[in-house]
């Protein structure tokens, strides 16, 4: 089963938490991520770099790689004097490209999300578990997601996913 | 299988994604308090067959609290609602009272 592939990435992340419906910590996260603040469990992405809504009050900036420890001073810089949290957390996540045809199979066997197109959206990024461990996943577009995961248990995660990719697909959403 | 909606992020999460939390909506003895309502608060708890309110948190998603109204019996959902609350709301308690006729609350 060559047609999926699962590559690991190391890109920038910094975790934002404060209240996201303020407008200071709105403008502050577009204005150092490049991309507007995603509305309830969306992704919003420009290019390399975005905003992953993750809970009420919390947001994961990504960046590309070594850009992660600039953004978080930045951020903190423009948001003095807001109540906020802005960490560069870039060795603390591991995070995968999955690419190829069935890859809402090989998350649906390792995960109790729904991972039918109509439950899980293009773009929504879904908060769950990954057999033992949490994990967000998102789909950019059909044939290519992303994961993210503790980097503690990253190489239990890859295991995972190769292991799902071996097995082949079940059909479930032929 | 249990899935509840989280109030919060609006993820259907599975029983598996949650972490149980026991019986909402206990009234806490402080300071003061006789030794027996200490005792309830502490250690009393309901255990119905039938409808019942919990606390349960997103742990595996947006890891916040919140509580849930369902039947211990079928497992069926009467609805979820924010953490934020010290008594059930109304629109939770009509769901009951349509699928539950006749259904109250124990003292």
């Amino acid at each position: 089963m060559a047609e999926i592939t699962v590559t690991r990435r190391t890109p920038g992340m910094v975790l934002l938490r404060g209240d996201l419906s303020s407008d200071a910590l709105r403008e502050a996260a577009s204005a150092v991520a490049g991309a507007p603040m995603p509305e309830r469990r969306q992704a919003s992405l420009s290019g390399d770099t975005g905003i992953l809504w993750m809970s009420p009050d919390e947001a994961l900036i990504l960046l590309p790689e070594g850009r992660a420890a600039e953004a978080a001073r930045a951020l903190s810089q423009r948001l003095e004097g807001v109540h906020h949290l802005a960490l560069d957390l870039s060795d603390a996540r591991a995070v995968f490209e999955i690419e190829g045809p069935w890859l809402r199979e090989v998350l649906a066997k390792l995960s109790p999300a729904d991972l039918h197109p109509e439950a899980l959206p293009l773009l929504e990024v879904r908060r769950t578990r990954l057999a033992q461990v949490p994990a967000a996943f998102w789909i950019e577009a059909e044939g290519r997601a992303r994961l993210i995961c503790f980097r503690s248990v990253a190489d239990y995660v890859e295991g995972l996913l190769r292991r799902s990719v071996e097995d082949g697909p079940v059909g479930l959403f032929a | 299988m249990l899935i509840l909606t989280c109030p919060y992020c609006g993820v259907a999460a599975d029983e598996t994604e949650l972490s149980p939390g026991g019986e909402a909506h206990l009234h806490r003895a402080g300071p003061g308090s006789e030794d027996a309502s200490v005792e309830a608060y502490l250690y009393h708890r309901s255990n119905p067959k039938g409808v019942h309110f919990e606390r349960w948190r997103h742990a595996y998603g947006c890891g916040k609290w919140f509580h849930s109204a369902r039947d211990t019996a079928t497992n069926d959902v009467f609805g979820t609602y924010p953490a934020q609350v010290t008594e059930t709301p109304q629109n939770i308690l009509e769901a009951i009272a349509q699928r539950r006729p006749g259904w109250e609350r124990p003292q």
